[in-house]
């Protein structure tokens, strides 16, 4: 047979094959919860302890006998932070799977890009990224659990103008996260009367910011350095900025929130300054408070599993999975009346802080899921605001 | 611009070049002994770096690091032994995609051995905030060891190629291989070799400058780019060169912050590996006739 | 065209409408979402295919040539114009029916290019790129050409990641539907878009557009020109020696290159309703080679299969988070055992070059 033809029949016979073996038959009994992260690629550092803290719930969940006796299926697809392999993903995760309910995706471009196709498909998305359009404006099947951004700007020219600043230099990696931040607290500033002399992005796998730091230490103006990035920008600019002996106040974002990098900064990450869920100061929290019990059993748990420190990007999935969990208990494997059980959830304690949700707010956290957390000795300590 | 400015831009760009220019060092050798690029060379700087790193808990630095390098240079014969040496006169194509799916390969083991979590090792001498002061210009101590590692490097390797049997023998092999083959020389251990030395020097590199830029399991790709970008700005093949095209090219990258975005900062490197390409291919300091030479 | 293409592509289309009904059968038709999209990018590695294959020019920045089809349509199509509404680019555009003037959510006028423009303005200017970088490019040889291509695929990245007006890293979303055909009578408008009640239509839509690029290129190589190409790939000294002006061939299939991956990229952007930065990067243009390679780089209906079969499972996240780390391998497994790519390997071509270790 004719070379084309022959291949041509051989792919129909593969792909026939392929469609077929594909359907399998649902267990009874089991309810399933799609994932989309960004376990490997850019967004990595989101993705991985999202994806981990995700599976180590479903774990114990399935372990103490499911949610009402069903079985909890979680599917986690590794979107590497690309938004057409998200979209493929979710169409695939709503249609063929029927999940309930999707929790992810990572990245703010990403949760963009399926914000209309969960909306159209009626499915609940509980997305963890940062990005105050997935949830402004409101579609009614889209959530998310980071905190918002401009509560953590809020917090920082809080504490700014307690000490007395007004002149500030900003600089940001040039992914979804840095800009994200970038743009509030561009936005925010001006209504603390705080002036931005120079607001930088950089390639948030510089391997130095030496030229960048030389820059703006030679505007004697400028009083504070805001660090909107991650590892390792985040480290590399505080120890280039202490290393060229300027050592004015550094504010880094909620990124910084690892002892890690905190370590990975060393010396050069004293006295940085940076609003935090309350993961990381859970030791002086009084008992009372009701996130307490919570950061306490994910610190330990997650810790004793994957041998890694805890963060906040591991929270964001934390809270996404147990918030789909709890709306499920509540109303079973019907996917608008979870999403209305999410909806109705207040005073619902997480990692990020204690959700309530309402049909305008599908953030659910005030200014108060942020606290103001700083480096002494190695370690991270509140912030008194001296 | 003062001067203090000026001259903390210059020793910024410094800083850039010498971790570009040990990187082209590298891609050099293996070029001058096989006529390939290797796409890889940057993953076997991350590798240097991470397995050093991993060592460190159970022996003191100067010996993790020796070990870092032994290991990488034996992954690097291995590589070589593994891929290339299957090769029959391949075309550029079949050795640049190669050695791209090698690259993508030992990127992607690394991040399921490792994590995706940063690394670094500690400051050979003091800690992240002692600088070396020259009138208001602060250096840290870190960018001298990797200028100092650098200079090793290059002068080591010019003392092995002129002076030892077996860099003469590289050289040989290099210039003429079927000549090389006729004298008696085993050309396909000289291949093997090459890719061992290289990965050597670039897991060394990968261990002196981790302190300043930190490890990840994709650190290698965007300092692959830089490196081979600074290698034919210099001339492939001229790891001299090399070097001085990498502090021209660090030092253009850090005083373009003063006029231009930083966003752009990279798009800078590129275009001027494109101009380079586009107006004089054998580099700065390449000659055109010996660049048409080289073949696999 | 020779008959044993125009059969080929005849089985083609029937395998495409074959599978539609399976998966009626199976009441599978989610399946159709992933294959439309797998077809769209099909038609950028048939591209990148002759430019690989028939005129031997490796090109590893291909995916900015889709990145730039796909931004500029989007961006044209959801940026608004208001604040520019007096300058003489708007009202030229506007006089040429090319706008389109809704509201936004807060009421404010918005007036943004009609998908058919923005689709045109996209591909010409990719073309325009093309050819502009081309003439440089192409002189190039080996290594140089590699890295110059390369470059060209990190700097279209860069910039697209460093500009706000492309959305930074976010990339750019709520990209509206392209309407081909107007609603006419009791049918509803022929749109390229994501919506459910259009997949059908989708999906025969990209099958359509990639097998009419397959014969486009088939057409090219079969004939004269091809036969040029064909033995520029073998040696470009013999060709120039018969008068062939090898450099305007390799630009020529360049350029057509680069407008077949920015028409996929328009279209699939309007299927997704968006882009992001990831559609430039360097790994997706290593993809698009790799995926040439495993085809054969002279066997354009193998470099069709395995393209858009691989990025189909590769979109069902069949890979898991191996999925780079597979397209790593395909590279190196191909470049080793079979350069001709996987379909022309014979089972003794194999266990020779397994185990007589390369040696001849």
């Amino acid at each position: 047979m004719k070379r084309g033809v022959k291949q041509i029949l051989l792919g129909g016979a593969a792909s026939c094959l392929l469609l077929a073996s594909s359907l399998h038959s649902v267990q009874a009994g089991t309810i399933k919860v799609g994932a989309i992260f960004a376990v490997t690629g850019p967004a990595s550092f989101l993705g991985g302890p999202e994806a981990r803290s995700a599976e180590m719930v479903v774990e114990k969940i399935n372990k103490a006998g499911g949610i009402n006796g069903n079985t909890l299926e979680l599917i986690i697809k590794d979107s590497a932070g690309s938004s057409e392999k998200a979209v493929s993903f979710a169409k695939q995760l709503i249609e063929e799977d029927k999940v309930v309910a999707i929790i992810g995706p990572s990245t703010s471009g990403e949760s963009m890009a399926v914000k209309k196709i969960a909306e159209e498909g009626k499915t609940l998305l509980i997305s963890c990224a940062a990005a105050e359009v997935i949830v402004d404006p409101v579609a009614s099947y889209v959530f998310k659990t980071p905190q918002k951004d401009s509560f953590a700007a809020q917090k920082i020219f809080e504490a700014m103008q307690r000490l007395k600043i007004n002149t500030i230099a900003i600089a940001a990696g040039n992914d979804g996260f840095g800009k994200a931040g970038k743009d509030q607290l561009e936005k925010m500033a001006p209504s603390f009367g705080i002036k931005v002399v120079a607001a930088e992005t950089y390639d948030s796998k510089a391997t130095d910011l030496s030229a960048l730091v030389a820059k703006l230490k030679a505007d004697a103006a400028i009083q504070a350095v805001i660090n909107w990035s991650v590892v390792p920008a985040q480290a590399i600019i505080a120890k280039n900025m202490r290393q060229a002996g300027w050592q004015v106040p550094l504010f880094q974002s909620h990124g910084f929130g690892n002892i890690k990098y905190a370590e990975a900064a060393g010396a050069a990450a004293e006295g940085i300054i940076f609003p935090c869920g309350r993961l990381l100061v859970v030791d002086s929290l009084a008992a009372a408070n009701p996130q307490k019990a919570l950061l306490i059993q994910y610190k330990t748990e997650y810790e004793a599993k994957y041998h890694e420190d805890a963060s906040a990007f591991g929270g964001y999935g934390y809270d996404a999975i147990n918030i789909v969990a709890a709306a499920i208990k509540l109303a079973g494997n019907d996917r608008g009346k979870v999403r209305d059980a999410v909806e109705g959830l207040t005073k619902f304690p997480g990692v990020g802080g204690i959700f309530s949700f309402t049909p305008q707010d599908h953030n659910g956290l005030d200014i108060d899921s942020f606290a103001m957390l700083t480096v002494k000795d190695g370690k991270f300590i509140p912030y008194q605001g001296q | 611009m003062s001067l203090d400015l000026f001259f903390q831009y210059l020793f910024a760009g410094i800083t850039y070049g010498a971790i570009y220019a040990v990187v082209a060092i590298g891609f050099n050798i293996i070029y001058n002994a096989t006529g390939i690029i290797n796409f890889a060379q940057g993953e076997f700087v991350m590798l240097g770096g991470m397995i050093s790193i991993s060592l460190l808990p159970f022996m003191p630095m100067p010996l993790a690091i020796a070990a870092a390098v032994a290991i990488t240079m034996a992954i690097g014969a291995l590589i070589e032994i593994l891929f290339i040496r299957w090769l029959e006169s391949p075309s550029v194509l079949r050795m640049v995609i190669i050695t791209i799916g090698i690259s993508i390969l030992l990127r992607e083991s690394a991040l399921h051995v490792w994590g995706e979590s940063i690394r670094s090792l500690p400051y050979f001498y003091g800690n992240e905030i002692t600088t070396f002061s020259l009138g208001s210009v602060h250096l840290s101590p870190q960018v001298l060891w990797v200028i100092a590692a650098c200079s090793v490097m290059v002068g080591g390797l010019n003392l092995f190629f002129k002076s030892t049997p077996i860099g003469r023998e590289m050289r040989a092999c290099a210039a003429n291989r079927t000549a090389a083959i006729l004298c008696g020389i085993n050309t396909r251990n000289m291949v093997t070799l090459s890719f061992m030395l290289s990965a050597g020097i670039g897991a060394l590199a990968g261990c002196v400058m981790s302190p300043i830029t930190y490890t990840q399991y994709d650190s290698g790709t965007s300092l692959a780019i830089k490196g081979f970008t600074v290698a034919i700005l210099g001339g492939l093949g001229n790891s001299m060169a090399a070097v001085a095209a990498g502090i021209l090219l660090g030092i253009l990258e850090a005083f373009s912050v003063s006029v231009v975005p930083l966003a752009f900062q990279d798009a800078i490197s590129i275009t001027i590996l494109l101009i380079i390409l586009f107006v004089r291919p054998h580099g700065l300091f390449g000659s055109s006739e010996a660049a048409r030479l080289k073949d696999f | 065209m020779k008959k044993r293409n125009t059969l080929a592509l005849a089985a083609l289309c029937l395998l495409v409408v074959c599978i539609h009904l399976v998966t009626i059968m199976t009441g599978s038709q989610f399946y159709l979402t992933q294959l439309t999209m797998a077809a769209y990018y099909g038609l950028v590695i048939i591209g990148l295919g002759t430019l690989m294959g028939y005129a031997g020019q490796i090109s590893l920045g291909h995916a900015g040539f889709f990145a730039i089809g796909g931004y500029l349509s989007a961006s044209l199509t959801t940026r608004n114009l208001a604040s520019l509404q007096g300058t003489w680019p708007v009202r030229g555009l506007e006089s040429l029916h090319m706008l389109k003037i809704a509201q936004d959510l807060s009421g404010e006028q918005l007036i943004t290019v009609a998908p058919w423009a923005a689709c045109c303005c996209a591909v010409a200017a990719a073309a325009l790129i093309a050819l502009v970088i081309g003439i440089p490019v192409l002189k190039l040889k080996g290594h140089y050409l590699a890295m110059a291509t390369l470059g060209f695929g990190t700097i279209i990245y860069r910039i697209l990641l460093a500009s706000p007006y492309f959305g930074e890293a976010d990339g750019i979303s709520e990209v509206p539907g392209f309407t081909l055909l107007p609603a006419m009578g009791t049918f509803n408008p022929i749109m390229v878009s994501g919506a459910a009640n259009l997949r059908v239509a989708n999906y025969y839509l990209a099958w359509g557009v990639l097998i009419l690029g397959m014969g486009l290129l088939l057409n090219l190589i079969g004939s004269r020109v091809g036969r040029a190409l064909r033995s520029l790939h073998s040696s470009e000294e013999a060709a120039e020696a018969a008068g062939i002006d090898t450099s305007r061939f390799k630009l020529h299939v360049f350029v057509l290159s680069a407008v077949y991956a920015a028409i996929a990229g328009v279209l699939l952007t309007h299927f997704n309703g968006g882009i992001g930065p990831s559609e430039a990067s360097v790994m997706k243009s290593v993809r698009y080679v790799a995926l040439v390679a495993v085809g054969g780089m002279t066997n354009l209906w193998g470099t069709l299969i395995m393209g858009v079969g691989l990025t189909f499972l590769s979109l069902r996240g069949v890979f898991g988070t191996f999925d780079d780390a597979v397209f790593g391998m395909i590279l190196i497994f191909v470049m080793l055992f079979a350069p001709d790519g996987i379909l022309s390997l014979r089972l003794q071509q194999l266990r020779k070059a397994i185990f007589s270790g390369g040696r001849p």
